[in-house]
């Protein structure tokens, strides 16, 4: 991308838009958050939050804090480490169920009474079935992405158009051709979608766990996570950290997003063009 | 005009092409879910001769896809035979055809694969033959694109091109598995009419060009006179031949022909069979409904 480009991006209309708005958004809650001293009266909710300028100095002091980061390398390391490995048996399981009939009578009612159980349900149980905290958080985190993979991947491979298997049968190709050319390809698309969704889940599944389970095996404070970082700010008495913990699960959700996004896109080129 | 009105003797079909016929003998193919039987082809029989471009006309629903559908070996029949060239394809031991590279489908909605670049595309069925090194698939691809005006579009998705050059990639890569019968189900049914006329005179050149017997499916009547060499006017479900129509225009046609007086005489002798039946099977569907 040229210098030119990029600049045309950043000033375009739609960018602006997103500034302004946000802009406008953190005005009215530093307002509110200061409408004690500012008017004698505290505005109901935005009065109680600590005002946005405090956030950002509290940040500004954590940004050199190694087990801030720490706290985001943890909880990083948990979310792929789940989600990857829900990828790895989720992917399979779901085109293995979509393609042998006697698997899918076998294997889908069980998945289906299992399904429902919200992850974090799993959290006691996995915390007495596995030898470590950290293994216990990484189950529960890899429990909220497997179902929405497996999922989409078995919807995806069922619905591929009948008329590509005929197709590519009429032209000679045998049954390993048609699962590794025509069946996977046809259900990029849907794992590529239940992968998005699964990432959404493990990022709201890990910071619940983190804060049930007291940061995993080093014990909290530092290393806990950034669902810790936020539980511990909250017994801290520190509103200011809180909000960033909260705002630094937003960036992160939305980086581990774009990242598969991205992949996504390098992955299905084909629908670009839709 | 009058030279097209006199010439009555049928145009022998394209004499050099000596593969490809297909017989189809008494076939029933009765669908049976949860004990309704229902018919949908009835004692049906058609012989196509290698070369021709056989159209099959009938109302929406009467099973003419049925029949294709057996031929391509993507179901089984009831009872009865198809043979090509004399070789059993379906019938008594055998009641499902094997699907094959000698019998290529183009479908109704197309089925190019939409991952796939049109290139891609077109090389699949040689590439799953493996009888020609890569490098000569993608040479033999690229030379039948661009006879076929595609040009250009090698590196598109399908999505990317228009649904008339979809087609038409479809057809070419049909071809490039040497089909000897091309089976077309409604190729041409989404497009709009001024599209479809660009197709029709685009299949009939690239016919010209290769050997092959063609079992098309329309419900269009101008559609099927214009291409064909023969209308078989099937009956509302279920599917039979009614009534065979002989279009004894001569090929090569242009789209002159469509405002000859031959071509309405056909027309108006094929239109009040073809009504007929439109009529049977829209009785038939109020009741139903």
């Amino acid at each position: 991308m040229s210098l030119k480009k990029f600049a045309d991006k950043i000033f375009s209309r739609a960018a602006l838009r997103g500034i302004v708005a946000i802009v406008i958004f953190l005005i009215i809650w530093e307002i509110g958050a200061r409408s004690e001293q500012l008017f004698g009266y505290r505005f109901p909710f935005l009065g109680l939050v600590p005002p946005p300028s405090d956030v950002l100095v509290s940040w500004a002091g954590l940004i050199g804090d190694p087990s801030y980061w720490q706290s985001w390398y943890m909880s990083f390391l948990r979310v792929f480490g789940g989600f990857i490995a829900a990828m790895l048996i989720g992917i399979p399981l779901g085109l293995f169920m979509a393609v042998n009939k006697t698997f899918y009578g076998m294997y889908f009612p069980t998945f289906e009474i299992l399904r429902p159980i919200p992850p974090l349900a799993w959290v006691p149980a996995s915390i007495i079935f596995w030898p470590t905290q950290e293994l216990s958080i990484a189950f529960v985190t890899f429990l909220g992405a497997f179902y929405t993979i497996v999922i989409n991947v078995l919807g995806g491979a069922r619905s591929i158009n009948k008329q590509f298997l005929q197709a590519a049968q009429s032209m000679g190709a045998s049954q390993w051709d048609i699962f590794r050319r025509i069946v996977l390809p046809a259900t990029l698309p849907s794992i590529v979608v239940g992968s998005a969704v699964g990432m959404g889940i493990t990022w709201e599944v890990v910071v619940a766990a983190e804060m049930i389970s007291g940061g995993g095996s080093s014990g909290g404070g530092a290393g806990g996570g950034l669902g810790f970082f936020i539980w511990s700010s909250y017994v801290g008495g520190s509103y200011e950290q809180i909000i960033v913990g909260m705002i630094s699960i937003g960036i992160a959700g939305y980086l581990s997003s774009e990242l598969l996004r991205q992949a996504g896109g390098l992955l299905t080129p084909w629908l670009k063009t839709r | 005009m009058t030279a097209v009105v006199e010439q009555r003797m049928a145009e022998p079909v394209n004499e050099s092409v000596t593969k490809g016929s297909l017989r189809i003998d008494d076939v029933v193919k009765i669908y049976d879910p949860d004990g309704a039987a229902v018919m949908a082809v009835d004692h049906c029989s058609i012989d196509i001769p290698a070369g021709e471009i056989c159209m099959i006309v009938g109302p929406s629903g009467c099973g003419k896809t049925t029949l294709l559908n057996a031929i391509a070996g993507f179901h089984d029949i009831t009872s009865g035979s198809i043979h090509m060239d004399g070789e059993l394809l379906c019938g008594p031991g055998q009641m499902q055809a094997e699907p094959g590279s000698d019998r290529i489908v183009v479908f109704q909605n197309g089925a190019l694969f939409p991952w796939k670049t049109n290139l891609d595309n077109i090389a699949f069925g040689p590439m799953m033959a493996g009888k020609l090194s890569k490098s000569e698939i993608y040479e033999k691809a690229r030379t039948m694109m661009a006879d076929a005006g595609l040009s250009g579009t090698e590196n598109n998705y399908p999505g990317e091109i228009s649904s008339g050059l979809r087609r038409r990639v479809e057809i070419v890569r049909a071809l490039m598995n040497d089909p000897k019968v091309l089976l077309f189900d409604e190729p041409y049914r989404a497009l709009d009419s001024l599209t479809k006329s660009v197709m029709h005179e685009a299949l009939l050149e690239i016919y010209y060009r290769n050997k092959v017997t063609i079992f098309f499916i329309t419900h269009d009547l101008e559609e099927a006179i214009f291409l064909g060499h023969r209308l078989i006017i099937m009956s509302s479900r279920p599917c039979k031949p009614k009534k065979i129509v002989e279009v004894d225009i001569p090929h090569p046609r242009d789209y002159s022909v469509l405002t000859s007086a031959r071509f309405r005489e056909i027309m108006s002798e094929a239109k009040g069979v073809v009504h007929e039946e439109a009529q049977k099977a829209f009785d038939a569907g109020e009741k139903e409904g």
